[in-house]
């Protein structure tokens, strides 16, 4: 799996996700500057990461998605090539018209910084096939704004094609009002585009795939997207 | 040539930053504060003096990345 993580100014999590792509992959992420107007030929991955890209001015991810680089990035999603956003990733891949919806102050209006457990929708997509439809992992979170917000009709067309994800929950797999730690709609922790091959999320799989870290639950989204890229091949 | 551009929410959006200025100005006392939302001013210096142009221009510049007009309306001002 070749990935290609842009980089942003402001950007703060680039190294994380670098070092969980080789772990899942063995091969050394390229890092993408974002005023770059190519991606590395023979890119298999797209990875947005997280951070605060000119320091959230604006809106979180405005500026950061009308960056040179995201019109290559643009023309990769249409083309059926993957792209992966995490927290800012996720604002920014919203506010670059990628994915559905915005990502709004978090319902408290504190910043959040801890783990949170997530339920996987489903297993049968190229961003969740690492794990089991039902299973719980967890994941740490750090955002202030990540409050997913959409309309009545995105968000009955969200659920209607199983374009949830992931779903904040309780240990044990229960969602509810207090595992929904930012307010989202539908404690929607992650969403992938109509075609399925663009996933945003808040959470920060990247920071849960070594023992060090006390958990590897975020090995599968890493593990998955290799499997699928294997089977594509 | 000084124009304004503003940015509010749309009605219907939540605006947890409005509702805690809101608690905020009823705690201090300020009488008949009945709602607050919270938005954005941009004041622009442009160059040219095309009253129409300028117009255009700022609206295509809200389209573009002033408002994120999922969330957001905006309102141009050409003040002259």
């Amino acid at each position: 799996m070749k990935s290609a993580v842009l980089v942003f100014p402001g950007i703060n999590r680039e190294r994380d996700m670098a070092r969980a792509l080789k772990l899942a992959s063995g091969h050394e992420a390229a890092m993408v500057w974002h005023a770059e107007t190519a991606l590395p030929r023979g890119t298999d991955l797209v990875v947005v990461p997280g951070g605060f890209s000119y320091g959230d001015y604006l809106r979180c991810g405005a500026i950061a998605a009308r960056a040179p680089i995201m019109d290559a990035v643009r023309s990769f999603a249409a083309g059926g090539g993957l792209v992966l956003g995490v927290c800012n990733g996720f604002q920014i891949l919203c506010e670059a018209g990628l994915l559905p919806g915005v990502l709004m102050r978090n319902a408290r209006l504190k910043f959040i910084c801890h783990d949170v457990h997530l339920r996987v929708e489903r297993s049968d997509t190229a961003f969740t096939r690492g794990y089991n439809a039902g299973q719980v992992i967890r994941v740490p979170i750090a955002h202030g704004e990540g409050n997913y917000e959409a309309d009545e009709e995105t968000l009955k067309r969200l659920e209607g094609d199983g374009r949830v994800l992931y779903r904040y929950c309780s240990a044990a797999g229960v969602v509810d009002e207090p595992s929904n730690i930012n307010g989202a709609a539908h404690s929607i922790a992650g969403i992938v585009n109509e075609r399925g091959n663009v996933l945003g999320m808040m959470p920060h799989p990247e920071n849960h795939v070594e023992d060090i870290m006390g958990c590897t639950d975020g090995r599968g989204l890493f593990a998955g997207l290799v499997a699928h890229l294997e089977a594509a091949a | 040539m000084k124009a304004r551009v503003t940015v509010t929410l749309k009605s219907g959006i939540l605006d947890p930053q409005g509702k805690a200025i809101e608690g905020a100005l009823k705690s201090l006392g300020v009488a008949g504060v009945a709602s607050v939302r919270q938005g954005k001013v941009f004041d622009i210096e442009l160059s040219g003096s095309d009253k129409a142009k300028a117009e255009a221009a700022l609206k295509d510049a809200a389209d573009k990345l002033l408002a994120n007009t999922v969330i957001e309306n905006y309102r141009v001002e050409v003040l002259g």
